[in-house]
């Protein structure tokens, strides 16, 4: 069967994006394809920095035949129904119709319409030119002559010449020819820039790959990546080092080069006194090399790896010098920023993030430093860190944000504080704070696990949360530009990988607090309290009081306040003031927020959502160690029989409460009467009372000395009783006042199921 | 090429790498213009490239801009930082099919063997805040140094480019670095002669670059340069607003665009002087940025309403 071959043509793709363009440009035609009922064999996309190119094996030459059978009027109707029905079908006479019958309607005709199928090639010059004009490249251009018209085709750089054509392997394959804003479908590319520029005419997939690697063009990403990798490899192996992976930059640089040389330079050994980390960032961002170490001692070596584009005539020796080069400034400016950094104490410059804007509603990066610090000497407390260690760590955490390095290469932020700060001789919980506090950066980055840097680490992760939410910038769909979902799993990881016992609401109202002071605080600021429209009513109140509504604050700068008899007042325009959601309302939505994420999290560890639920029905749910540690002896208990029996018992109370309550109209959650239960009352149902008073006791009591497990031990003792009541004793019996009772001992096993869980919310 | 003495080899005289770029591209149908008198951050603000890119209009042009970025000062003891220092800056409206091959034999004309060096088009996208301004293009690396701009213009002063223009910055200095293999500016060969007779980069400019940075960041009266932002902000308006067509006329034109224009330059120069003075805060930093484009973009819809712009006269 025969093969699509297509070749876009234009000036250089950005790396980043070419491997997305392929798939986007294979899924687009065989898409089409499709839908029109061409299916092929096998289709793969390639593509350089100057092509994308997809091959479509085993497409049929032509659609398939259609044919239609389409009745018409009865023999013998009048004329004008005829004509009709020949128009309709597209005949020219009625011989050229069929009659047929049928009991009820008698003769009629009956036409054949045929529709061939359309050719393939025809087709394909039919859906081409729409994809390529509406190709789905994140940023796309318009240039030259053609630009003058609105309209005009847009593509991710200049697009030079498409390459389509269509046909079986016996026989030279037909051109698919059409036009995409005067640019027209042929059968000419070009090969490597520099190394085969002249123009070169293919026919098929199967000679345009090899003819393009002839011309020094290697169409396969992955291949270029190989050759690269096993290239590297050799030129390390070679000099007795081992080339430092980095799957990012591998695939970055095989989107840079048509024909990837290899080739090894080096640079001053005095440049190791940097830290290795800062000579890697620095390598790869600017130069795109890789960097190589010794596999004796693990250390960088000095020298590195560049992927070069061409083979140069005199063996790339020019190019490794120009490299060299640049490689040798760029350390120098490294090695200049780390000597100057260093300088400066790392406290020296905090006054320095008085400049550094967070956000703008949210203040700079200097006071949220003071509010991390804060709320970092509280938290080492519940976390058994050294409160003074802690604060220490905070307050230097963001001081590397102004270095000269990090100014350079924000990657580095962090790390380099880390650096800093031992040099200046801190602690070393201090320094690993400074770096680790950004942690964890994603589900899979380590969580830490020194005391100093989980405090910094919450602090800053809580009072970032809290801010967002007080501005009312929360994630929404697919939307979190502040990384706060991301945020939330942090803390969530951080609390649960270290068992550290944390009331969340207690530190959301604690850091709203330190935030709200905070801003009172602001000699600009005017603070009004709640929807208070006046503003002379600002400021005087208790920080309790905003914590209990919302503040709206004006800031001086803005438009709105004039300064009248010496004191600042403010014309209120909801434009001009910002309300900053500190009351119990926000601060409950963040908590809820945490509980998805958790729930979320323990999704993604295999935990059962059910489960998660039941324990999140109960009321003040806030310790989420404690929580994942009920939901987990929870899991445990329903595994048991006795579990599985307990909990088809409370479903078969639970059941019949339901109904037997809706049918009187009336709830039976009283305590049962033991007088009746004692006077008129079967065996199991006494026995049942007994059990359930103490059963509830105790697993109340084990709970509140968070013994999960007894709690459910507990409950495992009401199985045996409930199981009898439910053979033996009629809830619903004659007397209403023991019908009354019976479901009011119903009651009490579903009031002392929940002293583990909800287990309404139990599936399965 | 090869009747021209050796003091004139781009690859060893700083002049003669920029008359062998202007030669070149006078040969390629630019109008070699001579730099904006006028204080500009970088070639891009010369009218001859910020309105010219505008309307429907062919253009070609190319020029050396000295330009000045205030903050990039260091006292003339940084070997890669200037704060004044010279780009080659290329226009061609529309930009022709085969602008990256021309840009290549401009490297070839100064020297750069494709044969021998690495030259590649890394994705950089372009972006000027002050002058409303986009487009999408390339550094352009020999060697793994970046040589060259590469811009396809998309929009300028918030108009779309209709055509497009294809816009080359060349940072001379570096260039001229990588061709004549020396570690700092200051020790470039400006002349190309040797002995008593050489001028070098930091003979003509060292001075300039202490001088300027103890004015840029220590001494510039910033009460007076807050002032004249603030006049040019009101002139540019001013002058705008003055060779606005009048209404009830047969000509539609505006007639003042370019002397508007200027003072947008100026206002965007004193506010980089401002920056470098570190009085201007970074809320505020965004403000006057904003202020700027603001002019740009009047400019940009006057000059549309002139002959340059496209309108008939």
């Amino acid at each position: 069967m025969p093969d699509l071959l297509l070749e876009l043509f234009s000036e250089e793709i950005p790396a980043r994006m070419q491997r997305r363009a392929a798939e986007d440009l294979k899924k687009l035609v065989t898409d089409a394809l499709v839908e029109r009922g061409f299916l092929y064999e096998g289709a793969k996309a390639f593509a350089t920095p100057r092509r994308l190119a997809l091959h479509i094996a085993g497409l049929p030459v032509k659609g398939q035949d259609v044919r239609e059978e389409r009745k018409g009027p009865r023999v013998g109707s009048p004329d004008a129904a005829i004509q009709g029905f020949l128009k309709g079908a597209g005949l020219a006479s009625i011989e050229q119709a069929k009659i047929e019958s049928d009991p009820k309607k008698g003769e009629f005709y009956v036409a054949i319409i045929e529709k061939p199928g359309r050719s393939t090639p025809d087709v394909l010059a039919e859906i081409l030119p729409g994809i390529i004009k509406t190709f789905p490249w994140p940023k796309s251009m318009r240039w030259g002559a053609a630009s003058r018209e609105p309209g005009s085709l847009r593509w991710v750089r200049p697009l030079h010449s498409i390459v389509c054509t269509f046909g079986p392997e016996t026989e030279d394959p037909e051109v698919v020819r059409f036009d995409v804003d005067g640019i027209g479908s042929g059968d000419v590319t070009k090969g490597h820039r520099f190394l085969a520029p002249d123009e070169i005419r293919v026919k098929r997939f199967d000679d345009y790959a090899p003819a393009l690697e002839r011309a020094k063009v290697v169409i396969d990403t992955d291949r270029r990546k190989d050759m690269i990798l096993h290239d590297a490899k050799d030129l390390a192996f070679a000099q007795g080092l081992e080339l430092v992976e980095d799957e990012a930059l591998l695939e970055e640089v095989a989107g840079l080069v048509e024909w990837p040389v290899v080739l090894m330079g080096s640079f001053d050994e005095a440049f190791l006194d940097i830290p290795p980390e800062v000579i890697r960032t620095t390598i790869r961002a600017n130069q795109k090399c890789f960097v190589l170490r010794d596999p004796n001692t693990g250390k960088l070596a000095n020298k590195f790896l560049l992927t070069s584009n061409l083979i140069a005539s005199d063996g790339g020796k020019t190019i490794v010098g120009g490299n060299e080069r640049v490689v040798r400034a760029r350390l120098s400016d490294a090695n200049f920023f780390w000597k100057t950094d260093q300088q400066v104490k790392l406290e020296d410059r905090l006054e320095k993030l008085k400049a550094i804007v967070f956000h703008e509603k949210l203040g700079t990066q200097y006071e949220r430093v003071e509010r991390i610090a804060a709320l970092s000497k509280v938290l080492a407390i519940g976390v058994g860190a050294d409160p003074a260690l802690a604060e220490r760590g905070a307050r230097l955490a963001k001081a590397d944000l102004v270095t000269e390095m990090v100014g350079e290469f924000p990657e580095l932020q962090g790390l380099m504080g880390r650096y800093y700060a031992m040099l200046q001789g801190e602690h070393t919980s201090v320094a690993a704070a400074i770096e680790e506090h950004y942690k964890p950066l994603g589900p899979s980055d380590r969580v830490p696990t020194d005391p100093v840097s989980v405090v910094v680490a919450l602090a800053d992760k809580i009072d970032t949360l809290v801010g967002f939410w007080a501005i009312d910038e929360k994630p929404t769909g697919s939307k979190d530009p502040y990384a706060l979902r991301r945020a939330a799993l942090g803390v969530i990881r951080l609390v649960l990988e270290n068992s550290i016992r944390i009331e969340l609401s207690a530190l959301i109202r604690m850091a709203t607090e330190n935030a709200a002071k905070q801003i009172r605080s602001r000699p600009n600021a005017l603070v009004l309290l709640g929807q208070d429209p006046d503003p002379t009513n600002a400021d005087p109140h208790e920080i309790d009081e905003f914590l209990d509504v919302d503040m709206r604050v004006v800031i001086a700068d803005q438009r709105s306040l004039r300064l009248e008899q010496g004191e600042l007042r403010a014309d209120l325009n909801p434009k001009d003031y910002t309300t900053l959601h500190v009351g119990p309302k926000s601060r409950a939505d963040l908590l809820s927020f945490f509980a998805d994420r958790l729930k979320v999290y323990l999704r993604d560890q295999g935990a059962r959502h059910d489960l998660i639920d039941a324990v999140f029905a109960l009321e003040g749910q806030d310790d989420l160690l404690m929580i994942v540690r009920r939901v987990e002896a929870l899991g445990r208990f329903l595994d048991t029989e006795d579990g599985k029996n307990l909990l088809a018992g409370y479903r078969r109370a639970a059941n019949i409460l339901r109904i037997e309550e809706k049918k009187d109209g009336r709830a039976y959650n009283e305590q049962p009467d033991l007088q009746i239960v004692n006077d008129q009352g079967q065996i199991e149902e006494k026995a049942l009372a007994v059990v359930l008073d103490g059963a509830k006791r105790e697993a109340a009591a084990a709970v509140e000395a968070e013994d999960f497990e007894g709690a459910m031990r507990a409950l495992s003792r009401l199985r045996q009783p409930v199981d009898a009541f439910f053979d033996k004793v009629t809830v619903n019996a004659e007397d209403p006042a023991l019908r009354a009772n019976r479901l009011r001992l119903l009651n009490s096993i579903r009031e002392a199921t929940r002293t583990v869980a909800d287990f309404s919310r139990i599936e399965g | 090429m090869t009747s021209e003495p050796a003091h004139m080899n781009p690859a060893r005289s700083f002049q003669g790498l920029i008359l062998t770029l202007q030669r070149y591209w006078a040969e390629q149908g630019c109008v070699i213009l001579q730099p904006y008198d006028m204080e500009v951050g970088a070639g891009t603000f010369h009218p001859a490239t910020t309105l010219r890119a505008l309307g429907p209009k062919s253009w070609r042009a190319a020029y050396v801009q000295p330009s000045r970025r205030p903050k990039d000062g260091r006292y003339g003891e940084n070997p890669n930082r200037l704060q004044h220092y010279y780009q080659f800056q290329v226009i061609l409206k529309p930009n022709p099919p085969n602008l990256q091959e021309l840009y290549l034999g401009s490297l070839k004309a100064i020297g750069i063997d494709t044969s021998l060096h690495d030259i590649r088009f890394v994705e950089d996208d372009w972006e000027s805040p002050t002058l409303g301004a986009w487009g999408l293009g390339w550094e352009c690396w020999c060697d793994g140094m970046e040589v060259s701009q590469f811009t396809y213009f998309q929009q300028v002063a918030g108009f779309e480019c209709s055509p497009v223009a294809g816009e080359l910055t060349y940072g001379l200095e570096r260039l001229a670095m990588y061709l004549q293999g020396v570690e700092s500016i200051y020790d470039l060969n400006f002349n190309g002669l040797e002995g008593v007779e050489k001028v070098t980069y930091g003979d003509v400019f060292l001075q300039a670059e202490q001088e300027y940075s103890r004015h840029n960041f220590e001494h510039a009266d910033t009460e007076m340069l807050f002032r004249h932002f603030r006049d040019a902000e009101a002139a540019c308006r001013k002058y705008l607003e003055a060779g606005e067509p009048k209404p009830g006329t047969n000509d539609q034109r505006h007639l003042m665009a370019l002397p508007a224009y200027d003072q947008c330059i100026k206002a965007s120069h004193m506010f980089n002087l401002l920056d470098a003075r570190g009085v201007i805060s970074v809320t505020e930093r965004q403000s006057y940025i904003l202020r700027v484009r603001e002019l740009a973009k009047a400019c940009g819809a006057a000059w549309l309403k002139t002959e340059g712009g496209g309108v008939a006269a």
